[in-house]
């Protein structure tokens, strides 16, 4: 089937499979290789993006579901190569080591505080719960979310 | 792994999702959220040839509260009850359940109509809507009918919905303010499913003895269930520290946990008599003025 929607403010078209699952179609149907595919039954969190507005795991959600969707991965959320100031704290807290959960704590955290700029450690912890990091021990990445709040409450 | 190949439709009415569902030799299924049904995809559990997307049915999503109680629609998410604030008093004990449900990613997909069709006996809104006394309304090839979530939750994965019907939505009876109601569960994590979960209510009556008592289990048993001896140990006693102890007990043996890798029977068991303990203190202590 082709299916159209918006990525990173582009619109695209593209042939799936109806089974294509949005992560997949992404990374290969477009060459999205941000979003990363840890568990592909919906508990790891890394494939995380953001459709219209609002967080999702891609890995559950059918591509053709997409359709007409506005989508956000981690690729948009940076201008150019500078670093988002999200991201920026993730680099001054240390918050990565392999890198692999970091897509889905960051398109989470970004949906987060978007919504919910004075979230408070209490919520970002409850909502960073369901993404696993089997590095950092999460207090990093918590530090550095508490932190990029005051990016989000201008 | 990837699901096995499918077609796949969005029908933008109720009538034609029915008819595709309900054709001969379609082996298709609905998909709502996929919260529950790509996992299950993913491992191959199921290879329908159909998906059915229920996205486009007009008016599944509203949430409406009336003289008649809480009606959810089939495609209400659970971020939906979340940022409802008329719940809060129209009914408490939904909206409390209900925060124990799943991660955030999760709660922006999955729905009730999902959830109440995957039958899953660990996860909370099947036990709510048993606990409470709900009505499942369904519309299949034969027309609508109503079925009462104590009738529609037969096992594991297993309810009385027959080929071709799809769940509209869920009727809650209205809630009285002076309720007094707990819900109480275990999990490894929050947003996980359910090791053991109890919800309960009561009213009083006007010397302040317990009446009416419901009390659900959810995770300790097959299906969420109400459990009629616990209730019946309750009714008609002051709530207090040796009834409520006394209630717990009998809960704890009238259940039948099965026993899985996430824990054996005998815990669950243990579980069902503490957490019902603590959903009733939580329920005595609360003022009788709403959701405080
Ligand atoms: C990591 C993880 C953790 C979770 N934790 C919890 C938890 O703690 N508690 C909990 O309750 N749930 C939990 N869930 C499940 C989640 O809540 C699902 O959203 C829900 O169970 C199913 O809703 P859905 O809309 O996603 O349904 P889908 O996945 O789309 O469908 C599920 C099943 O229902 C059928 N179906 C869907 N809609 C209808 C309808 N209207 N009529 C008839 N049949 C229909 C489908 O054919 C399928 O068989 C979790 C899921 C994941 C991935
Ligand atoms: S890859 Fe989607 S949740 Fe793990
Ligand atoms: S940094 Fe390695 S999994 Fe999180």
């Amino acid at each position: 089937m082709t299916i159209q929607f918006e990525v990173n403010g582009k619109a695209v078209k593209v042939e799936v499979e109806p089974r294509t699952h949005l992560a997949d179609c992404l990374r290969h149907g477009l060459g999205l290789t941000g979003t990363h595919v840890g568990c592909e039954h919906g508990v790891c969190g890394a494939c995380t993006v953001i459709v219209n507005g609002e967080a999702v795991r891609s890995c559950l959600m059918l591509a053709v579901q997409a359709e007409g969707a506005k989508i956000i991965t981690v690729e948009g959320l940076s201008r150019d190569e500078a670093l988002s100031p999200l991201q920026a704290a993730f680099r001054k807290h240390h918050a990565l080591q392999c890198g692999f959960c970091t897509p889905g704590m960051i398109t989470t955290a970004h949906a987060l505080l978007t919504d919910e700029p004075d979230a408070d450690i209490k919520r970002i912890r409850e909502v960073l719960s369901g993404n696993l990091c089997r590095c950092t021990g999460y207090i990093p990445i918590v530090e550095a979310v508490m932190e990029a709040r005051a990016a989000y409450r201008k | 792994m990837k699901p096995t190949p499918f077609d796949y439709a969005s029908p933008a009415t109720l009538a034609e999702a029915v008819s595709l569902l309900s054709a001969r030799d379609a082996n298709a299924m609905p998909i709502a959220g996929g919260q529950s049904l790509m996992p299950v995809l993913a491992f191959r559990l199921a290879a329908p040839k159909l998906l059915v997307d229920l996205r486009r049915i007009p008016g599944l999503n509203r949430i409406e509260t009336n003289s008649e109680g809480v009606h959810l629609g089939a495609m209400v998410r659970w971020r939906d009850i979340e940022d409802d604030a008329r719940l809060d008093n129209a009914h408490p004990l939904l909206k409390a359940a209900i925060e124990h449900v799943a991660h955030y990613q999760i709660r922006n997909r999955g729905t009730i109509g999902g959830s109440l069709a995957h039958a899953d006996p660990a996860a909370e809104l099947p036990g709510i809507a048993v606990t409470c006394d709900g009505i499942i309304n369904a519309a299949g090839p034969n027309g609508a009918r109503t079925i009462r979530a104590a009738e529609f939750f037969l096992g594991p994965l297993s309810t009385a919905l027959k080929t071709g019907e799809i769940i509209t939505g869920l009727q809650l009876s209205p809630w009285s303010v002076a309720r007094r109601w707990g819900f109480e569960e275990i999990s490894r994590r929050r947003g996980d499913f359910a090791i053991t979960a109890i919800g309960l209510f009561y009213d009083t009556d006007a010397a302040g003895r317990a009446a009416n008592t419901h009390i659900g289990v959810i995770g300790a048993c097959r299906r969420p269930h109400r459990i009629a001896e616990a209730e019946a140990a309750l009714n008609g006693c002051a709530v207090n520290d040796a009834s409520i102890l006394a209630a717990a007990k009998v809960a704890a043996t009238a259940v039948d946990p099965p026993e899985d890798l996430h824990a054996p029977a005998r815990y669950r068991r243990a579980l069902v008599e503490t957490l019902v303990e603590r959903a009733l203190r939580q329920a005595a202590a609360r003022s009788t003025r709403g959701n405080t």
